[in-house]
């Protein structure tokens, strides 16, 4: 776990169930970090977005600032902003 | 530790709560107990709901949608403590989940460790639990044991009453097994199935599951070893039925009151096995030439093995899944098979071009007993006398994916 301070965590609206606010705090140099830290405080809420090979969901985004994350290992540094969003998708 | 109790969360009201149905329902049993109560649960496309039936199922209270939104592919209450629901969830965009209720959906709880395969080596391709599509409860002398078939094809194990899972080695990374589940391209459009997960009442080491595609399956030890359980069952045209991987059971049940008598609704008729023989017998022969034994459901009698009931569908040229003709019927057999009678009184006589989903069907264990399913269309349909008629309990629910009934205790 980083010794940096805390990165805020924009959170999409199908995984507030989970955090009960569309902004959290969580801690971590990478973005597997961020979420581990996050599945401590709010269990089950990876699972939800990363499958159980580390992948990163069909149908979910992440974003770190405007960049897109395309794997845990993306760094993060304090006061970066990361923003999960639920992509497009019809039906 | 589990995931989540709705029950400890911050109570506001302005924040949605997975399985907390969005708006009590007018006359929702919700605060209510209803002890020894019939209960249907219905699984759809964007929800669940609850149906609780008076004694003479002549009047049925909803309550729901729980998890509005979710896909719920299955519904299951625990027969043993009469309280305990499963329900095998997920969403168009997260990943997929068990939620747990131990006071009949008043509260879910979520699983801490849902099924999940395991995670492949630096450098191979592993494989990911799209959803849970099938639960059953294990034995009876087995209190807080369950099995669950995923899509694509996996089996899984719970100890504590689903909330964790552990995975199947032999059968989920057998190479022999993972053969015969084929890619995905070989399963149905929602993707390949783990169902009909079978527990022998007399012996809880004795399993079945089928795969669609993949055939039928059968352990004697708990699950260490496995055989498949294809003998007599036909394949399309022009595939080789030696090779597992074209056998398409759709929906597996064992006769509660003879547990050596299996039927099966296959993608290629309907079949009856008797054991201690290997060797399906196509009893859908016997139904009529112009409505065919293609289908997805089959229900058996609770104490009578004679007896079973279909919903055929038109699985003719490009496989509309439709009724045939729009004219929806149920189908029943008091002999075997040996012949088979049309059961459709009550139901729409044309231009229903529904079709029943192979979990979508079920029987409760009264006398008469009761037969219910739900459509692709969002209606639920009863029948208290064996089939002699029909009618409709709840319409306009979402598309149905599975149902189940259950005594409360």
């Amino acid at each position: 776990m980083g010794a940096g301070g805390p990165v805020a965590v924009l959170i999409a609206s199908p995984l507030i169930s989970y955090t009960g606010t569309d902004k959290v705090e969580a801690l971590g140099e990478t973005l597997g970090e961020v979420l581990n830290d996050l599945d401590i405080r709010f269990p089950g809420i990876r699972f939800r977005m990363i499958d159980e090979q580390d992948r990163i969901r069909k149908h979910i985004r992440i974003f770190i600032n405007d960049e897109q994350a395309r794997d845990l290992g993306h760094g993060v540094r304090p006061a970066d902003q990361v923003c999960i969003v639920q992509a497009l998708s019809g039906g | 530790m589990a995931r989540k109790s709705v029950k400890s969360r911050p109570k506001s009201r302005s924040k949605p709560v997975p399985g907390r149905p969005s708006k009590a329902p007018s006359g929702s049993s919700r605060g209510r107990a209803n002890p020894r109560g019939r209960l249907l649960l219905v699984a759809t496309r964007k929800g669940a709901w609850l149906f609780h039936g008076d004694p003479l199922r002549k009047q049925w209270r909803a309550d729901g949608p729980h998890f509005l939104g979710h896909i719920i592919h299955h519904l299951v209450l625990d027969p043993r403590d009469g309280k305990t629901l499963l329900a095998a969830a997920s969403t168009g965009h997260l990943g997929p989940t068990i939620f747990r209720s131990t006071d009949l959906g008043r509260s879910w709880r979520e699983s801490s460790r849902p099924p999940a395969f395991a995670k492949a080596s630096e450098g191979k391709a592993g494989r990911t639990v799209k959803h849970t599509f099938w639960l059953t409860p294990a034995h009876e002398n087995e209190p807080g044991v369950w099995y669950a078939g995923t899509s694509p094809q996996g089996l899984f194990r719970s100890e504590d009453g689903g909330l964790t899972w552990e995975p199947f080695s032999s059968v989920n990374d057998d190479p022999q097994y993972r053969a015969w589940m084929g890619g995905e391209q070989e399963g149905t459009p929602d993707g390949p199935k783990m169902h009909s997960i079978i527990v022998d009442p007399r012996d809880p080491t004795h399993l079945y599951f089928a795969m669609s595609s993949g055939g039928v399956h059968e352990t004697l030890d708990g699950g260490k070893h496995w055989r498949p359980l294809v003998e007599g069952l036909e394949v399309v045209a022009g595939f080789d039925a030696r090779n597992l991987v074209f056998h398409d059971p759709h929906c597996v049940r064992l006769c509660p009151s003879n547990p050596d008598r299996l039927y099966q609704q296959n993608h290629c008729g309907i079949y009856r096995l008797d054991r201690p023989s290997a060797v399906w017998k196509r009893v859908g022969k016997a139904m009529p030439k112009d409505i065919g034994d293609i289908g997805f459901p089959i229900v058996v009698h609770p104490r009578d093995d004679a007896v079973a009931w279909v919903l055929p569908m038109d699985g003719q040229t490009v496989w509309p899944r439709t009724s045939i003709d729009g004219e929806p019927a149920v189908y029943g057999t008091r002999d075997g098979g040996k012949s088979w009678k049309r059961l459709a009184q009550g139901l729409p006589k044309s231009q229903a071009w529904w079709t029943v989903k192979r979990q979508a069907m079920a029987v409760d264990g009264s006398n008469p007993v009761g037969i219910y399913f739900g459509t692709t269309s969002g209606d639920l349909w009863a029948s208290g006398n064996e089939g002699k008629s029909w009618n409709c309990i709840a319409r306009h629910l979402p598309e149905i994916y599975a149902v189940e009934t259950g005594e409360t205790g």
